[in-house]
């Protein structure tokens, strides 16, 4: 399929530029043409006065598509804990394998049986388990190879993972070897109805726009998945299940890992599994103001978070930093203080339960997600908020 | 050392912005930069030409105007730069952008590349690992700091959640790095009547003798289907009255939602 201007019936108006997000759409000599950005996302064709603007299918766009069985979650694991997104994938793939009349299935590499056991308490029909002491520590390659090789056999419909730093680093690979379409980051997913094709929807242009990505052909379908988005179904630890052992004879490495480091400051510990979070940001005016985050946080039991512009500032270790480029978190409650809300920072908290925005400039773009406002100067008012909530909470 | 950097023309994203009415991007004026992490990466790149010698070539795929990108790339330190731009690569995803480069790069030949741990405007950081993939490399993501190259190995750090592992690979390779890396240079007075001066090497399909069924749209098992606007928020309340009036209110309002 392709996007074509019609010559002839362009009058130069120029309102398809606009509709553009690729900026894919030039004029010359005075009409419209589409150029090699084009992502073929249509936003163009309803934009267009004259209606000189469509789309062409060919031939080649009807090909079959190949056959496929089976939700698969990847679930990873670190230091034998498995990360929790993978508990929330199986309570989403339940959903979508049974819109599917299929199977939902987990892989793990590493871990214990007791692991295995507890993802089908989670919803696994069935579990593909390799404890090899090669994949205990996440590497991609061996990781890769071993994935790759066993959706070669059984042929699954859609392959899941978290959008974590693993999950993101080595589906790739897979999907590059297996000729699979792979969709980063995804914060909903849906199955189409008509085709059954999973509909895999994700924020792009720093959450500026939402994007629905579909794979026609291709298979499995693949995606890595926000954690904290999808909800965990009910753990039953009766369920059953059954356990395959996988071998990872054959499997090599080029890369080796020589040490793993634990670098977490106590209060940035867990913060997207939080369940209260402050954040900070330039409004909070320096390390100073910093300190009156960790008091009210330290009276809440909550961990500390950052805008992007206290960290640039040096205020923060980056690894405080909530949004686009640092973490995403969705906790019950976030109280977001001198943040002015960068649409940046927001799609890395927007999706919490409750949020608090306290800001001096009642324009800011943070109190457009906020449950509660307070248009104020934060370094005034949280030493008062901290003492009201103590006293709230009896200490 | 032939050293590789991949990088990527993007609209500025902290620019953009959607227009309600319409729910298209508003774009004016909007300007195209280079990758923020990918000036990161040509910062690595130049940095390891620096101590071991050799070639730093910057490599896009992009419609014409991302030669742009490539002369800023050579302002700051880039020996050469290569465009990859033909109608063919239309509609490329990750997929198919990963197999266009992966030729391109197996043409020009490489130690080490490098790539930016994502692009702003897709955010997909697929691209990197995909290459690797596709030309047999290893690959090793979100690197932080380049502890040793030698001239058959790499010691690096690579970030996580929760710290680092140090991890050490074979030649070639490919890095994908995160901002902690470096300071990115400005480019200098000589970068930039370089940059002026240099040819541009300009491929195209036919130059990578690619079956055009890996190309472009017809190459990429992924689509979009459709774009929209985010869901504004739900009912807010701003707090009226002083400062402690207004904490008093917040404070009920918690302790009713059982958030404290």
């Amino acid at each position: 399929m392709y996007i074509k201007v019609r010559r002839e019936l362009c009058t130069g108006c120029e309102a398809c530029l606009q509709s553009c997000p690729y900026d894919a759409i030039v004029m010359k000599e005075e009409k419209a043409e589409i150029t090699e950005l084009c992502q073929l996302c249509r936003a163009c064709l309803s934009v267009c006065p004259e209606g000189a603007i469509s789309e062409v299918r060919e031939a080649s766009d009807a090909k079959e598509t190949a056959q496929g069985r089976g939700v698969w979650v990847f679930a990873e694991q670190r230091d034998g804990k498995v990360a929790g997104v993978s508990f929330e994938l199986l309570g989403a793939g339940r959903g979508l394998a049974e819109k599917l009349g299929t199977e939902l299935v987990a892989v793990l590499f590493g871990g214990t049986d007791h692991d295995a056991k507890e993802l089908i308490g989670w919803g696994a029909d069935k579990v593909f388990h390799c404890d090899d002491p090669l994949l205990s520590t996440f590497n991609d390659e061996p990781y890769a190879a071993l994935l790759s090789k066993l959706i070669e056999e059984q042929r699954p419909e859609i392959v899941l993972t978290g959008a974590t730093p693993i999950g993101r680093s080595f589906f790739p690979r897979v999907a590059a070897k297996l000729r699979a379409g792979l969709t980063a980051d995804c914060t909903s997913l849906e199955i189409d109805e008509e085709t059954k094709n999973l509909l895999q929807i994700r924020p792009a242009f720093g959450g500026n726009i939402m994007a629905t990505i579909f794979c026609p052909h291709a298979r499995p379908q693949m995606a890595t998945v926000r954690p904290r988005v999808m909800k965990r179904g009910a753990y039953d630890a009766s369920k059953n299940g059954e356990i395959i052992k996988i071998s990872a004879k054959g499997i090599a490495s080029r890369t080796k890992v020589v040490e793993t480091v634990k670098e977490v400051s106590e209060l940035a510990i867990n913060l997207q599994d939080a369940n209260i979070i402050v954040a900070g940001g330039r409004g909070m005016g320096g390390e100073k103001g910093f300190q009156l985050l960790y008091e009210l946080a330290d009276a809440l039991g909550a961990s500390v978070a950052a805008s992007r512009a206290a960290v640039d500032e040096g205020w923060v270790p980056y690894r405080h930093q909530v949004g686009q480029t640092g973490k995403t978190v969705s906790p019950k409650l976030y109280i977001a203080c001198g943040i002015s809300g960068a649409v940046q920072h927001l799609v890395g908290m927007q999706s919490s339960d409750v949020i608090i925005a306290i800001n001096k400039n009642p324009e800011a773009p943070i109190f457009s997600v906020a449950t509660y406002g307070i248009v104020g100067d934060a370094q005034e008012i949280l030493p008062m908020l901290t003492r009201k909530i103590k006293e709230a909470k009896g200490l | 050392m032939r050293i590789v950097v991949c990088i990527k023309q993007v609209p500025d994203s902290a620019e953009v912005r959607i227009n309600p009415e319409t729910n298209t991007l508003i774009r004016d004026g909007v300007p195209t930069i280079i990758n923020p992490y990918d000036v990161h990466a040509l910062e690595a790149g130049i940095q390891m030409r620096e101590k071991t010698g050799g070639k730093v070539t910057v490599i896009t795929m992009g419609p014409p105007q991302a030669e742009t990108a490539l002369r800023e790339a050579i302002a700051m330190g880039a020996d050469e730069a290569v465009l990859l731009s033909d109608r063919a690569f239309a509609g490329s995803d990750t997929w198919a952008t990963a197999y266009t480069l992966s030729l391109a790069i197996g043409q020009i030949g490489a130690d080490i590349i490098l790539c930016g741990k994502q692009a702003i405007d897709g955010d997909t950081a697929q691209v990197g690992p995909e290459i690797a993939e596709f030309m047999d490399i290893p690959h090793i993501s979100y690197i932080r700091k380049v502890l040793d190259v030698l001239p058959d190995k790499i010691v690096v750090q690579r970030l996580m959640d929760d710290g680092f592992d140090v991890i050490e690979s074979s030649l070639p390779v490919l890095l994908t790095v995160v901002k902690e890396l470096n300071v990115p240079r400005l480019p200098s007075l000589k970068g930039k009547m370089a940059a002026k001066k240099a040819e541009i090497k300009k491929l195209t399909a036919a130059d990578l003798k690619a079956d055009e069924k890996d190309l472009g749209l017809k190459g990429s098992p992924t689509q979009v289907k459709n774009i929209f606007a985010p869901e504004a928020k739900k009912d807010r309340k701003m707090l009226e009255g002083s400062p402690e009036e207004k904490i008093d209110t917040l404070v009920k309002e918690l302790v009713g939602l059982k958030c404290i």
